[in-house]
């Protein structure tokens, strides 16, 4: 190992006449030093963001006047999401919320099983995931639900404005659960 | 009666370690920092899995706060230039030199056009226009024209004619959904479908679709 001779002990005795010099310590009193690093790194620590924002695609579709430019959706197809108030996303299949027991209610917790099993009950091709928001839900929910489309690698989803029978459905699922 | 005495140390310990670990933290800080840009809103943006980075270049971004508000801001100092050179023409506002460069170097901008000119005449440098700008009342949006966000749009678009720009639009988590679709309402009214949402990132859940394409990928180390 490299060492550095200190020229201090080891050295030996010196000549008679030869004053020792005198050692000072070598001590340095580091407070001010780390009172300062600290400052510094709670300024930093406060001024920093650790997590650069991402970027989500969105494409909306064109507007079309004529109906033989619209997008044919097969009712096998089919499957409706609607964003509610306080997180609540209500879903069914098909064309018609209003046949017996296909307009049903989720959250964003179960709503993930559902395209799930839409998906892989479904071919490939003909499957659609509309996404209807309420003007009750929240950007987050739009999110999230946009979220779970890339998620789950659906990829035929567009996001369209509700109808008000749909709307009028959601009110009255909302009122009978109690949701304000 | 003996007594015993207790050897006095010096109080000074070893600091070095400690000094050692904190310019450690410090340097840390340093190289990772990047500094938030001052902005009027305050913006908490929704998680999402998409890993594509925001693109800093080419941007014109509308923010929307909880509260609706919409505002707008563009990066580029000379798309701005043009930007506020192409309103102050089509819309007659009559900004002198002065307000143009104030709105050249301003943060994000939501007023009606019939404010503008009272809020860049405000002078930069003092604390109350930093709580003018805070108090902004956002861009009327809320018609089926998409309001006066139609022409901020449209003419941005025509300050960068023949690039690509990037259409940002960030909004909050708590942001009602029609606060968003009138903000879409007035971009579709110039014929553009295309966004970029900005949202910070986050995993993909285990066991979805998406991840088990994503450990592929990284299996096959791409």
């Amino acid at each position: 190992m490299a060492s550095v001779d200190s020229g201090g002990d080891g050295g030996g005795k010196k000549g008679p006449g030869v004053k020792k010099a005198k050692k000072l310590s070598t001590r340095v009193d580091m407070t001010p030093m780390v009172d300062l690093g600290f400052l510094l790194i709670t300024f930093f620590i406060f001024t920093t963001t650790m997590s650069q924002p991402t970027a989500m695609n969105l494409f909306m579709p064109k507007d079309v006047d004529k109906p033989e430019d619209q997008n044919k959706v097969k009712e096998s197809g089919a499957f409706t999401i609607m964003l509610g108030k306080q997180d609540v996303v209500y879903y069914y299949e098909g064309m018609d919320p209003a046949a017996p027991g296909n307009f049903r209610t989720a959250t964003f917790k179960t709503i993930r099983d559902e395209i799930i099993r839409k998906k892989q009950s479904t071919n490939p091709e003909d499957l659609v995931m509309i996404i209807k928001p309420t003007e009750d839900a929240t950007y987050k929910n739009t999110v999230d639900i946009l979220d779970e489309m890339t998620i789950n690698e659906i990829k035929r989803y567009a996001m369209v404005d509700i109808s008000p029978g749909e709307y009028q459905l959601i009110k009255i699922t909302e009122a009978a659960a109690g949701i304000k | 009666m003996p007594s015993v005495k207790i050897k006095k140390h010096a109080p000074e310990n070893d600091m070095t370690p400690f000094v050692d670990v904190a310019f450690l933290i410090l340097s840390f800080f340093m190289l990772a920092t990047k500094f938030k840009p001052e902005e009027p809103v305050e913006v908490t943006t929704p998680n999402s899995v998409s890993s594509q980075a925001l693109p800093e270049k080419d941007a014109f971004m509308v923010s929307i706060d909880k509260d609706g508000r919409v505002f707008v801001s563009m990066d580029n100092p000379q798309s701005r230039q043009l930007l506020i050179e192409n309103l102050n023409t089509t819309r007659n506002l009559g900004l002198t030199t002065a307000e143009i460069k104030n709105f050249i170097n301003a943060p994000s901008v939501g007023v009606p056009f019939s404010q503008l000119k009272s809020l860049l005449s405000l002078d930069p440098e003092l604390e109350s226009t930093k709580n003018a700008l805070k108090q902004q009342p956002g861009i009327p949006c809320a018609d089926t024209t998409g309001g006066e966000l139609n022409f901020w749009i449209r003419d941005a678009l025509s300050a960068y004619s023949g690039k690509k720009l990037n259409l940002l639009i960030k909004s909050d988590n708590s942001t009602k959904y029609p606060a968003f679709k009138n903000v879409l309402n007035a971009f579709k009214q110039n014929d553009q479908n295309k966004f970029l949402l900005v949202t910070s990132p986050e995993d993909a859940p285990p066991g979805t679709a998406l991840f088990e394409t994503r450990q592929k990928q990284i299996l096959s180390g791409k």
